[in-house]
């Protein structure tokens, strides 16, 4: 079969692989019919992600066709078309069973700080991810669901991570009525983070990025104000501006550890690799929020350290809340969501790639080439 | 005294700035409010006791067959029941990484750092094997920078500040090979000076 391979920093091609096989009588073989790149993968691509090793393939966005099942598969039919969430989850563990998919304790065996995520590396469990033709999906009784007849496949590739994702971070900001919420980063993440504070009833919503055609995505898609920070000497004393000097009720952090913003934090976490990623735009967060104020972050941070200004946080009496995405949680109340039109993952959709091309699509989506918000990755061309 | 409008909000008691009203968000932002109740939100609570309503129907999972002794956490009690098989250690990048995983915690500074150090070592353990296969890297098409043309490059980055990094990014994919062609230039050379001595 064709995969997408990790050759290094920077460095991907695409590679005749073995088919996966059945390893456990609870995994199926799915075969991909469309796949996404997220920034989380961007992480994996730079090289920040301990454990990343050459040969691996990414991919934890992607919907398929069952192609086998295990002996102990109940749920699934060889044929079912599924979408399947980017967490590798048993649905037995003390996690699992309270919910908390994405903290799984009985699938990654290489640490117990992060659960199961298709082709993340070995720090989240050493399993081959879906920018390919066919992925092993474990636990197949547990995460995959059957794709509604009515849901289109580009939001059901989106469902299976950066949708689920820009919500789960809305609920963690734990927005009231009537809230001002700032959200940083206008990713697909962020996006969709910022047209769900809105169904939890922000008063108020700010969305805080750099590139040109995602603050008008976020304008048109998610009906929000918009902020440039390079247009600004000090984007959190506008914010403080633009809050009476309260600050937000709210921020969600949807950027994660390459943030830009400061040359110095990006050289010191991103090049250099002196810390985990640059901390700045949850940084940001810290000192845009309000006193007593919540912070939702999403963005992902690896296990090395940052420079976060804690103190900051403390002296300001903040909560700060966060998680990988336990995706399967967020899927019913979210279908609905789709299905009337209050959540339109695929709008961020701008660029289709097949897989032999995914090199270019990895640049274009690293550098933000071309107006890009979301790539695909159509693993079945041929 | 000053007049009291005058004053932010963040110094008096209530918000000075109104917002609009439930009608009108409604009218303005399609779904508005369809999840204001918290407690009616999918993640709430964080913990949310429902063993039933996962798909499961084991109480600890099979065991997957474990075809190498695979390398794990310390802080676990042992190799999780599924796991994945991609990738299995080797060269040196792989005993450094089942050093790291063997000496080390997760709360160790040094069992991440030698990860991110036998990645680098598995990068180029890994070009040099390529050398020898019919499919040597390359590192302009695994760059992909060919969509620099295709994808407009420049003008995508105009005014942009993370522009200035993307600088760099060619220097951190190119400069371990200039340095690599660098030193085996200067290995042949001394080389050819010491058969000739
Ligand atoms: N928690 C989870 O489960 C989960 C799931 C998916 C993605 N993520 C993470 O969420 C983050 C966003 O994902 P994405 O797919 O939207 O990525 P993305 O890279 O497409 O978007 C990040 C955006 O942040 C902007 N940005 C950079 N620095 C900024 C700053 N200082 N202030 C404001 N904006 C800034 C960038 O210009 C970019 O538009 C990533 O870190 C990703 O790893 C987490
Ligand atoms: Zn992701
Ligand atoms: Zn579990």
């Amino acid at each position: 079969m064709r995969a997408m391979v990790y050759r290094g920093p920077y460095k991907i091609r695409v590679e005749e692989k073995p088919m996966p096989v059945i390893e456990h009588p609870n995994d199926a073989i799915v075969r991909v019919t469309l796949a996404a790149i997220c920034g989380s993968d961007l992480h994996l691509y730079h090289g920040l992600m301990p454990d990343t090793r050459v040969g691996h393939t990414f991919g934890h966005e992607f919907i398929g066709v069952v192609e086998q099942v295990g002996s102990s598969v109940q749920n699934l039919q060889v044929g079912d078309r599924v979408m399947v969430p980017f967490n590798i989850f048993c649905g037995s563990c003390w996690y699992c069973a309270r919910g908390l998919y994405s903290n799984c304790h009985n699938v990654n065996p290489n640490a117990t700080a992060v659960g199961g995520i298709y082709g993340y590396s070995h720090t989240t469990g050493g399993y081959d991810g879906g920018q390919s033709q066919y992925v092993r999906v474990p636990f197949a009784d547990v995460g995959p669901v059957k794709i509604p007849d009515w849901m289109h496949d580009e939001d059901a590739v989106l469902l299976t991570d950066a949708a689920a994702t820009g919500y789960f971070g809305a609920q963690l900001g734990e927005i009231a009525e009537g809230d001002t919420v700032v959200v940083l980063g206008a990713g697909p993440v962020g996006l969709v983070a910022a047209q769900s504070a809105w169904l939890m009833g922000a008063g108020r919503v700010m969305v805080v990025d750099q590139l040109e055609e995602r603050l008008a995505k976020a304008r048109s898609m998610a009906h929000a104000e918009t902020f440039n920070y390079t247009e600004y000497d000090d984007i959190v004393v506008e914010m403080k501006k633009q809050t009476d000097h309260l600050g937000a009720d709210v921020v969600i952090e949807a950027v994660g550890a390459e943030a830009d913003g400061s040359l110095l934090q990006h050289i010191a976490g991103t090049k250099l690799k002196l810390q985990g990623g640059s901390p700045i735009a949850l940084n940001w967060a810290i000192d845009s929020v309000r006193k007593g104020g919540t912070i939702g972050v999403v963005g992902a941070y690896g296990p090395i350290p940052n420079a976060v200004k804690f103190g900051d946080a403390l002296n300001k009496g903040l909560t700060l809340n966060m998680n990988q995405t336990p995706v399967k949680r967020q899927w019913p109340r979210m279908f609905e969501h789709v299905r009337n039109g209050y959540l339109t993952p695929r709008d961020m959709v701008t660029h289709r790639f097949p897989l032999e091309d995914i090199s270019e699509a990895y640049h274009v989506f690293s550098a933000k080439l071309d107006g890009c918000i979301k790539p695909l990755i159509l693993p079945s061309a041929a | 005294m000053p007049d009291d409008k005058d004053i932010p909000s963040a110094y008096v008691k209530d918000k000075r700035t109104p917002t609009e009203s439930r009608e009108e968000l409604r009218a303005r932002i399609p779904g508005w409010g369809v999840d204001l109740d918290p407690a009616d939100r999918p993640s709430n609570h964080r913990l949310h006791y429902a063993p039933d309503t996962t798909g499961a129907h084991w109480d600890f999972p099979e065991r997957q067959p474990e075809k190498w002794p695979r390398e794990h956490s310390i802080e676990h009690a042992f190799v999780t029941p599924v796991f994945g098989t991609a990738q299995p250690p080797k060269g040196l990048s792989g005993v450094i990484r089942k050093f790291s995983y063997a000496r080390y915690g997760e709360a160790r500074l040094g069992h991440w750092l030698l990860l991110i150090l036998a990645d680098r070592v598995d990068a180029w353990e890994e070009h040099l094997r390529s050398f020898a296969t019919t499919r040597p890297d390359n590192p302009i098409t695994e760059t992909g920078v060919k969509a620099e043309y295709t994808h407009g490059g420049l003008a995508s980055r105009k005014g942009r500040v993370d522009a200035r990094h993307h600088l760099l990014d060619p220097l951190v994919v190119a400069g371990p090979w200039v340095a690599a062609a660098g030193g085996a230039v200067l290995g042949v050379r001394k080389l050819v000076r010491a058969v000739r001595r």
